[in-house]
């Protein structure tokens, strides 16, 4: 087949700067009611169960996943669904553990939660360090998939890629901060949502709309091999290891924690992860369809041709099916979808820097609200420069492993920690900073000795460490050393605290 | 974070029967959702591993029985969470409100 892949296509052009114009009128509109602490970092505490659940779900629905997962599906048939699966496993779980009380008890970030009754200061480092360098893996992968995707979709150089989502969402966070990048989060899973919906049904349109028959005509050109289990799960310990870097990454990624501060209450808080799991849940379910389609119409060969790794299987099958224009439009959602959740980053990330480290740490919690915004916008800034710096280092390189690293060092070094301060009495300042830091840095320490890291890419005979996941091993040890550093060092002040902890936990009395 | 000592009416609220089985009934179906949870998706991953004639079996046409079960692991993940928040506004919110009254009345 013929493709405008890699060409600047004029309804691409022109979905993508609706898109941008759009987005940036919002952004003026949250600018004039973003003054205090509480609307740049919480959008004042008014966002709707039902608008959270869909910015939770924009923040969620990376590109990654979208075109990742289609094309996994596509070249690799049924494990591509395994994979999805997956990613929407941690969602119940975060609602089950964290949801509500994370609510409660914090303020911006979730380096509230766990300082609430410890010592401010080593806390605050300490999260702020687990926090900010799961942003960092995180932020590196989207940009240097950012800088990859608009290539190949536009035909744009990659730096100039980089620096437009650098330039644009730093508008969205400098200005309307989380006002803004909450409506540009509900906006964009809006437009994903609905562009994978007309895929999915231009798909079915041409199997009657039967999966079934989708399914064999895949089963008919590729075998029947193609919808049964391959090579991902081979090794059970590993793939269950990778099973809880999924669920347990999502509770401890700090621009999905800081989302729950948007709304007005605990309750609200339930309803909004009830929302986004259906949107995510519904997202998964579907994107199998949109993988499976494009290997049946457009044939694996092709989509291999155009990108090895088949991340352009979704807007091959789109330009068969809906011509240039549906392939223009698919094109401008998957760059908004980078916007997005580039925004939602640095938002998370300006955070961690000005509320946790200036604020608190620095400070000690004595800074007027006038400072206190100016401080966050700089930090704005220097977490954005240095996302495009990244972006602009790792040109050519494979990052796909950096989401991993982001998801193992957030459930084994953040999570961990939060949890064992909302249920723990015992849990204090030597605890959470010792759990936050090994819980960490065991997650890199791991991922590089892994077959990802040592033998992929430093091109060893053999790993030292046999799992690519390591959250198995790092998880476990976040919480021992927890545990164990808690019971050495006591510390009566936290313990007393536990009380009173307890009747904002459950009953959200002097929740913020 | 911590501010101000708590008043005497939370204390009593704190120690009160109520509170202890709010605080204990809100963990008991948590942790049992995620054990459900938990039994779900790495049961549906310890299937695949263990028996992979079951998920590959075609349960009509080419769809193979692997296909239902990972929606059926993706819905079942929704339900999951709708049962929660049913339970919590049903159970939850209104004790809360009870015990709310009762530290916020002294």
């Amino acid at each position: 087949m013929q493709t405008t892949l890699g060409s600047p296509t004029l309804s691409a052009i022109v979905s993508f700067l609706v898109i941008v114009a759009f987005t940036l009128a919002v952004t003026y509109w949250a600018a004039r009611r973003t003054r205090s602490t509480r609307e740049f970092y919480a959008a004042g505490r008014s966002i709707s169960p039902f608008q959270n659940g869909l910015a939770l779900a924009g923040d969620y629905m990376s590109a990654a996943s979208f075109l990742g997962i289609a094309g996994l599906v596509a070249l690799r048939g049924y494990d591509g669904m395994i994979y999805a699966t997956g990613w929407l496993v941690g969602w119940p779980a975060l609602m089950f553990l964290i949801a509500e009380p994370l609510r409660n008890l914090g303020k911006f970030t979730f380096a509230d939660v766990v300082a609430f009754r410890l010592r401010q200061v080593p806390v605050r480092v300490a999260a702020a360090f687990g926090g900010i360098l799961t942003l960092l893996f995180y932020v590196l992968a989207q940009m240097v998939g950012a800088g990859n995707l608009i290539t190949l979709m536009f035909g744009l150089p990659y730096e100039w890629a980089v620096m437009i989502v650098g330039a644009v969402m730093l508008a969205y966070v400098l200005f309307g901060g989380m006002i803004a990048t909450t409506w540009v989060q509900i906006i964009k899973a809006i437009l994903l949502l609905f562009g994978v919906t007309l895929l999915t049904v231009l798909v079915l349109s041409r199997f009657h709309f039967s999966p079934g028959e989708l399914y064999a005509a895949v089963a008919a050109r590729y075998g029947q091999t193609a919808l049964e289990p391959g090579g991902l799960v081979s090794d059970p310990i590993d793939a269950i290891s990778l099973g809880l870097a999924l669920m347990f990454g999502l509770l401890g990624l700090p621009h999905i924690l800081m989302r729950f501060y948007t709304v007005p209450n605990a309750r609200a808080a339930r309803s909004s992860v009830l929302y986004a799991t259906g949107l995510i849940g519904y997202f998964y379910l579907i994107i199998p369809i949109v993988g499976f389609g494009a290997s049946a119409l457009v044939g694996r060969e092709i989509i291999r041709k155009v990108d090895s790794g088949g991340n352009m299987a979704a807007p091959l099958v789109a330009e068969l099916l809906g011509g240039t224009p549906f392939l223009g439009f698919i094109a401008a959602v998957a760059f908004a979808t980078i916007l997005a959740v580039v925004a939602g980053l640095t938002l998370a990330g300006a955070s961690a820097l000005s509320h946790d480290i200036f604020t608190h740490a620095i400070r000690k919690g004595d800074a007027t609200e006038h400072e206190q915004i100016r401080v966050a916008r700089i930090a704005t800034i220097v977490f954005g420069i240095v996302a495009v710096v990244l972006g602009m280092l790792f040109k050519g390189q494979n990052v796909a492993f950096m989401v991993g690293l982001a998801f193992a060092v957030a459930e084994s070094g953040n999570f961990p920690a939060l949890l064992l301060s909302i249920v723990w009495a015992r849990f204090n300042t030597a605890g959470a900073v010792s759990s936050i830091v090994a819980g960490a840095l065991t997650a890199v320490v791991l991922i590089v000795f892994s077959p990802t890291i040592w033998v992929d890419l430093l091109h060893h005979a053999a790993p030292v460490f046999p799992l690519r996941n390591p959250a198995i091993v790092s998880m476990p040890v976040g919480f021992l050393t927890g545990i164990i550093a808690s019971f050495v060092a006591r510390e009566p002040e936290a313990e007393a605290r536990f009380h009173d902890e307890k009747l904002r936990t459950y009953l959200g009395i002097g929740a913020e | 974070m911590y501010d101000s000592p708590v008043p005497e009416s939370h204390r009593s609220v704190l120690d009160s029967v109520e509170f202890r089985r709010l605080v204990a009934g809100r963990w008991r179906v948590s942790l049992a959702l995620t054990a459900l949870l938990f039994i779900l998706y790495y049961g549906y991953i310890i299937l695949i591993a263990t028996n992979r004639q079951l998920v590959s079996r075609p349960v009509s046409g080419a769809t193979t029985a692997g296909i239902l079960i990972a929606a059926g692991v993706i819905g079942g993940a929704w339900v999951l969470t709708a049962a929660y928040v049913v339970w919590a506004n049903r159970h939850y919110d209104p004790a809360v409100a009870e015990l709310r009254a009762r530290a916020e009345k002294h």
